[in-house]
Order: C-alpha cells, then structure tokens, then sequence
C-alpha cells in the first residue's frame, strides 16, 4: 500500500521527491574525489617547493590535466550537493533558503568555470 | 486546548556521545573545503595567469593568516576524506555495530590527525609561504 495519494505521485511529490538521485550523486561523486584527491595531494608532495616550472609542467600534462579538470568539476559539483543539505537543513525561512541555495550554486559554478579554464590555459600553453 | 507531546528532533534529546562530534565534524570539514575549493580555483588562476601573478599568489597564501586558513583546509581534508571513507562503508550496510562503529570511529579521528600533519609537514613548501 502507498502513503502517496495519486496527484503526489503523478508529480513525482512524495517525502522522497528527487532525494535518492541526490543522495546517490554524492556517494558517486564521494568515490571520485577520494581517487582525486589522492592524487592531488600525492603530487602536490612530490613538487618539492613548487617553483613555477614545476607546476606549470605537472599540471601541462595530458593525464595531470586531464585529472585536474575532473578535480575541479566533481569537487564543484560534490560541494553543491553537500551545501544544499546543510542550507535546507539550517535555513527554514522559505524566501531566504532559496535565495542562499541560488547564490550557493552560482557561486560554485563561477568557481568551476574559472578554475576550469585555468586548467585548459595551463594545458594548453596559453600562459607559458 | 490542550497541547499534545510532538516528537522531538533527534538533537533534542539524545544522549551526547563522541560520534556525535565525529559526525557534526564531517559537516563542518566538508563546508570549510567548499569555501577551501575557491583557494583551489584562485591558485589554479594565478599559475594560469603567468608566473608574476603564481609569485603573488604565493606570497598571499604565505602570510601567516592564510597559512593558518591552509592547515585548517588540510586538516579538513584529511578528516573529511577518512571519514568520508567511514561514511561509504555505513551506507553500504558495513560497521553499524556500536563498537565497530566506535572503534572505526577513533580510527578515523586519529587517521585525519597524523594524516594532517603529514601533509602539512611535506606540502608547506609547496602551497605559498615556506622558502
């Protein structure tokens, strides 16, 4: 028998809604950036020092850049979904939990893009 | 009219106990790296921008304010990962006995601590600041 009466579940209404396909992105998005995370830091260990050459030729390329964009993209998008539940959780005035989650994901999609874009400059040479 | 007993939120009256703490910190850990993602993006900017703005950009992360906000985002990292780890074997069903998840739980904390300090200890010089 279902607690959902049949105008909830033609709308996909319900205590659920959307919730398990966000609940499962963060777990699949968790997964990823445990392996990039690793990375990251792994080799950020391994700069010693860190000059620019160094950078600019770890993260130049293919694979290291291949993996810094993904960085960049899971942990934006990991982030988001993790954001989201702390403001629905802490923010009850409607108006403002909106408003707060708008500016949360603006926020981190302007970051994604910008960091993005660094990433392909790097691999591409532009900055060089 | 009379008013009826409403549940209570579980925060309102369970008993503290550190897992708890150990999941209130997973919160918190995982919004300081979402502040800690934008740092990530600007250093990505600065040695996109060219090696005069990755030498400001290091001297800014170098100050010790930022240092401070580093080890914090270290420490974040750290924790957040092992715990995070934790939190996967939870929702695939594993480690719910109180004492497992205990036990895992003491793991975790002391993991991220040693594991904070290693990273800050080796990437120092390479995040800003150090030479």
């Amino acid at each position: 028998m279902s607690l959902r009466s049949p105008l909830g579940r033609v709308l996909g209404l319900g205590s659920a809604r959307g919730g398990s396909s966000h609940w499962y992105a963060q777990r699949v998005t968790a997964v990823a950036l445990v392996l990039l995370g690793i990375w990251f830091v792994g080799s950020l260990a391994t700069l010693d020092g860190g000059s620019y050459e160094q950078v600019t030729g770890w993260l130049g390329s293919p694979l290291n850049s291949a993996l810094a964009l993904l960085l960049v993209v899971v942990a934006a998008y990991h982030a988001g979904l993790g954001l989201q539940v702390v403001v629905e959780d802490y923010v009850s005035d409607n108006g403002t939990r909106a408003a707060v989650l708008v500016a949360v994901k603006f926020a981190l999609v302007v970051a994604a893009v910008v960091g993005a874009l660094a990433v392909l400059r790097i691999a591409f040479g532009v900055a060089a | 009219m009379a008013q009826r007993e409403r549940p209570l939120s579980p925060f309102l009256h369970y008993r503290w106990q550190y897992t708890n703490t150990l999941s209130i910190l997973h919160r918190i850990t995982g919004v300081l790296l979402s502040l800690g993602f934008f740092i990530l993006v600007y250093w990505l900017a600065a040695v996109a921008g060219g090696p005069e703005r990755y030498a400001e950009a290091r001297s800014c992360l170098g100050s010790p304010l930022l240092q401070l906000v580093m080890f914090g985002a270290a420490f974040a990292f750290c924790y957040h990962l092992c715990n995070g780890i934790r939190h996967l074997f939870f929702d695939m069903g594993y480690g719910f006995e109180l004492k497992t998840a205990r036990a895992s739980g003491w793991y975790t904390a002391g993991a991220a601590v040693v594991l904070a300090l290693v990273v800050w200890i080796v990437l120092r010089g390479s995040l800003g600041g150090g030479a």
